[in-house]
């Protein structure tokens, strides 16, 4: 038998060839096209989902008022804080065009700002941004003097107590404590709950005892430490006494907000600290402890001077990469105006970041499904958003928190003399972003 | 090995094999000695995500900074303790679990498979139904016990629990390479030493044990390594805290939490390296006891 002609083949392999390159350059064109479907641009905005379909709701309202000029969609992100960050500085790193739009916590700023993973906010659209909003939410936003992200909502603890144990609550960590040990004589409820576990809400809690004793962690340019003596040993005493305590509970080293929730709403505390997320919980969960539940400031460190907390809460920012910085700013602008951050306090109980909705009924009058008042400490809450100060802005607060962390956990391990001093050195480390922490 | 005679056909033969080996060795050299060998380069460099303009070559500095650090050696310390006990508590029961299934007469496929749910478990997710078992408040343990232990606020509480997680998750896998094991005990030999009046103690250390030391060598050698690369089960249940923190939690926190890609490629190829020496160390013994056994 002849052999076939061996250039039989070609032609065939000419268009498998060609059908090939197509349909790569198809994917392609396909790939390169971003999802801007029908020329409207698409905006990505990533987020933890909140309850209540909040960011949902504000996102439709936006795309209506942009009539066709930008689309925003959610990427719905991790609900744990530090897997958040994980994610977005990952792709960040590896300049994600995909991030148009990012919800930051406050501490990450200038880890963010400095490593220009993010916009800063365009000059004429700075007022927009800020006015009318609290000083610290907007200073959150706020590194090296610029402006780079848009203030959505904020938080700080407050103190919770119960009418039927303490009539007046007590203004200082000293004066707590001894009405704790007086209820524990009286074989009442005394359990006072904080955040001990090895995480950040440690480092909310050092620093809103450090900077109540007037303490600071680092300089104003967070450039160095700072760490005073006497208001850190202040701090350091405060925490290991409470946390020696026998009003400490057993699991203090582990507990978190949700645990010192958990513990209040069983009726064995006799305060707590912690966000107003616990009010309506135990209206709805223990309504016979919230009947005699009442909240104030935050007990200060020393007599006759006002406690000082560090605020939480979350920017927009604008993602470097993002194909379309000016409408995300406009779309930013959309997710964080009062109308969206008066629905964020109604229906996710997320504080609003511009002032004047404080005196707005429409969030201090606001009520859950249940008809329970989500904000009746809204005023308590704005004095203490007034006098609040910020974690350390700096690049590397992630390795300072991790530093702080690495000393003070467990609290009851704390010698105030000794750990002062380590305190200040593991910092000066983190500072340098070399070594192991 | 005796060299063979490099007959053409030999050659071609060779060749032959290393051709139709090439496939598998270019996929293995993609998937392990490509990324191995980038660690490595990046380990050897300053660079850390956030300050990416300052990337640059600096040699074993980070070697150095990890080696001078009293927190790699506390952490090693750690990751021992746990490799140790829970690999020889394995080993213990493994061998017992192994045993009772080489002599169990009927029912044999049931026990061997629900034996092996455990291992079929996802780690994380076992963790996760371990943490909230012994959690203080809702926890089942407090509960049935009556105990009011919050088990993650004390280090030996904390290792207690991981201990226990790991030896129930990875048990049965002790066991089935064991239960392989009892096969290659001539039953002869053990009637032999039954007839010539040896008791059970003594025909388990002289017989038994010294026929099967190949095959608990390589279940020890699997679950060794295993439990020095243990993770997941950590993290979820202490994320490191009391005391607990091992070389992997720290490679973790250094690269994926602090993007220092420099400083934490030198703490995992230093993993790398120490999973290479255990490794070595029990073929080694391996390698001494199979020519113990061929009496060479």
């Amino acid at each position: 038998m002849p052999a076939p002609p061996p250039r039989s083949r070609r032609p065939h392999g000419r268009r498998l060839l060609a059908v090939v390159v197509a349909a790569g350059l198809a994917v392609a064109a396909t790939a390169c096209g971003g999802g801007d479907e029908g020329g409207t641009p698409v905006l990505k905005w990533y987020a933890r989902d909140e309850a209540g379909g909040i960011f949902g709701a504000a996102i439709e309202d936006c795309n209506a008022a942009a009539e066709g000029r930008y689309r925003i969609e959610l990427q719905a992100l991790p609900s744990n804080a530090d897997e958040q960050r994980e994610q977005l500085v990952r792709r960040l790193a590896a300049g994600d065009s995909d991030i148009d739009l990012m919800n930051m916590d406050v501490i990450w700023t200038a880890e963010f700002a400095n490593a220009e993973w993010i916009l800063p906010w365009p000059e004429d659209q700075v007022e927009e941004a800020t006015e009318g909003r609290l000083d610290i939410a907007v200073e959150s936003a706020t590194y090296e003097d610029t402006l780079y992200g848009i203030p959505l909502n904020t938080n700080a603890q407050l103190l919770w107590y119960r009418t039927d144990l303490t009539e007046e609550p007590p203004a200082t960590w000293d004066e707590m404590l001894a009405a704790a040990d007086e209820l524990e004589q009286e074989g009442k409820p005394h359990v006072i709950w904080e955040q001990g576990q090895r995480y950040e809400g440690l480092v909310v809690w050092f620093a809103s005892l450090l900077a109540s004793a007037g303490g600071a962690i680092l300089n104003e340019e967070g450039t160095e430490v700072s760490l005073d003596d006497g208001p850190t040993r202040r701090a350091l005493e405060v925490l290991s006494e409470f946390a020696r305590s026998s009003h400490a509970p057993p699991a203090l080293a582990t507990a978190q907000e949700d645990q010192g929730r958990q513990g209040w709403e069983s009726g064995s505390a006799a305060f707590m600290v912690n966000y107003g997320f616990v009010w309506p919980s135990a209206n709805e969960l223990a309504p016979d402890i919230a009947e005699k539940m009442a909240w104030a400031p935050f007990p200060s460190v020393e007599p006759d001077v006002d406690s000082t907390v560090v605020a939480g809460g979350f920017n927009i920012g604008i993602g470097a990469y993002g194909d379309h910085p000016d409408l995300a700013v406009e779309a930013a602008t959309c997710l964080a105006n009062e109308e969206n951050q008066t629905r964020n306090a109604q229906d996710a109980g997320l504080l609003p970041v511009t002032e004047a909705l404080y005196d707005d009924p429409e969030v201090t009058e606001a009520e859950n499904d249940a008809g329970i008042k989500l904000f009746p400490y809204a005023a308590e809450m704005k004095e203490a958003l007034d006098r609040a100060t910020l974690r350390p802005r700096t690049p590397f607060y992630n390795d300072v928190s991790l530093a702080i962390i690495s000393i003070l956990h467990p609290a009851s391990d704390i010698d105030p003399e000794a750990d002062v001093d380590r305190l200040r050195e593991a910092i000066e480390q983190a500072l340098e972003g070399e070594g192991l922490l | 090995m005796a060299k063979k005679g490099t007959s053409a056909r030999a050659r071609s033969e060779r060749k032959l094999g290393w051709m139709l080996c090439a496939p598998a060795v270019f996929v293995m050299l993609l998937v392990t000695a490509y990324p191995i060998a980038y660690a490595v380069w990046l380990s050897m460099q300053r660079y850390d995500l956030r300050f990416p303009e300052e990337r640059g070559f600096v040699g074993v500095d980070n070697y150095e900074a990890v080696l001078g650090n009293s927190l790699w050696w506390r952490d090693l310390a750690n990751t021992a303790i746990i490799m140790v006990i829970s690999v020889a508590i394995e080993l213990l029961l493994g061998f017992a679990l192994a045993f009772v299934m080489h002599r169990a007469l009927f029912g044999r496929g049931l026990v061997r498979s629900s034996i092996l749910v455990p291992y079929g478990i996802i780690t994380v997710v076992a963790a996760f139904a371990w943490r909230f078992a012994f959690d203080p408040t809702t926890g089942f343990v407090n509960g049935i016990t009556g105990l009011e232990n919050s088990w993650f606020t004390e280090t030996w509480s904390s290792y207690l629990v991981i201990i226990l997680a790991e030896v129930w998750k990875t048990t049965p896998f002790m066991s089935l390479l064991l239960l392989a094991g009892f096969t290659l005990v001539p039953d002869d030999a053990v009637k032999a030493a039954r007839v010539d009046g040896a008791s059970a103690s003594y025909r388990l250390r002289k017989v038994i044990i010294p026929l099967m030391k190949p095959a608990i060598l390589v279940a020890l050698l699997f679950r060794t390594m295993d439990a020095f690369r243990i993770f997941d089960s950590v993290f979820v249940m202490t994320r490191g805290a009391q005391g607990t923190e091992n070389v992997s939690i720290l490679g973790y926190k250094t690269l994926v939490s602090r993007l220092n890609l420099g400083l934490g490629s030198a703490v995992s190829v230093l993993i790398f390296a120490c999973v290479l020496i255990i490794a070595f160390l029990f073929v080694k013994g391996f390698g001494a006891n199979l020519s113990q056994q061929r009496g060479e």
